[in-house]
């Protein structure tokens, strides 16, 4: 599996290991933390919650799509669910090629594709008491908001 | 006929569970989401929203079968 998730924590040296090829002249990795801050709120910890078994899927076809889009020798993303405080790694991509310029172009690609399309959901959790699911709450309120005052 | 229904995030709040199984005389994932969402108060609008049936992306017009597993699923937020 080029796409996985977990409940613990990512162990990258591990997991840029599985990258290495004696044809290969470089390796890019990303990784995404948990931050304190989001869209005017404190954050203080945070909560993942995936559909897995379509998430696996999803997020194995956005790898092999990175495969296939770029000359590459291995790609892998991982990406960690449950819950996640201040400064954990919430995802780590790694991939490793013969060039860099590939290997840049498809470590972006890979996590720009996962935070569009893998049904994974963030839930934050904020210093007022509040709490949130991003991109739910905030779009989930604006037709109904509007629609009252009609 | 029978489906199984499972919910997650914003959604598995709103109906106050992770899944169940429903009897219902919806066809489509476009009929069954107004009924629940009539049930359950969901906030999101359908046109936020995939659809997932067994486990892959699916249609809202596609026919629902007997036994069928639906997921909705809300804005997604990885990374």
């Amino acid at each position: 599996m080029r796409f996985r998730l977990t409940s613990s924590a990512i162990d990258t040296d591990s997991a840029r290991r599985e990258l290495l090829d004696l044809g290969a002249g470089g390796y890019v990795s990303f990784e995404g933390w948990v931050r304190n801050y989001n869209e005017g709120q404190e954050v203080i910890r945070l909560e993942y919650e995936a559909f897995q078994e379509l998430a696996a899927k999803e997020g194995e076809r956005i790898v092999a799509e990175a495969l296939q889009r770029f000359p590459l020798k291995h790609a892998l993303c991982i990406h960690r669910i449950g819950a996640l405080d201040l400064t954990d790694m919430a995802v780590w991509v790694g991939v490793s090629s013969v060039h860099r310029g590939e290997a840049f172009d498809a470590c972006r690609f890979i996590i720009d594709e996962v935070k569009h399309r893998v049904p994974i959901w963030k839930k934050e959790h904020y210093r007022s008491g509040d709490s949130g699911w991003v991109n739910c709450e905030r779009c989930a309120a604006a037709p109904i908001h509007a629609h009252q005052h009609a | 006929m029978q489906l199984k229904i499972q919910y997650y995030a914003l959604m598995r709040e709103q109906a106050g569970r992770s899944e169940e199984l429903l009897e219902t005389s919806a066809a489509t994932p476009a009929a069954l989401y107004g009924e629940l969402a009539a049930r359950y108060g969901f906030t999101l609008m359908p046109e936020q929203l995939k659809v997932a049936v067994n486990s892959e992306f699916t249609d809202w017009s596609r026919r629902l079968s007997a036994g069928d597993a639906v997921v909705f699923i809300p804005p997604v937020a990885g990374g």
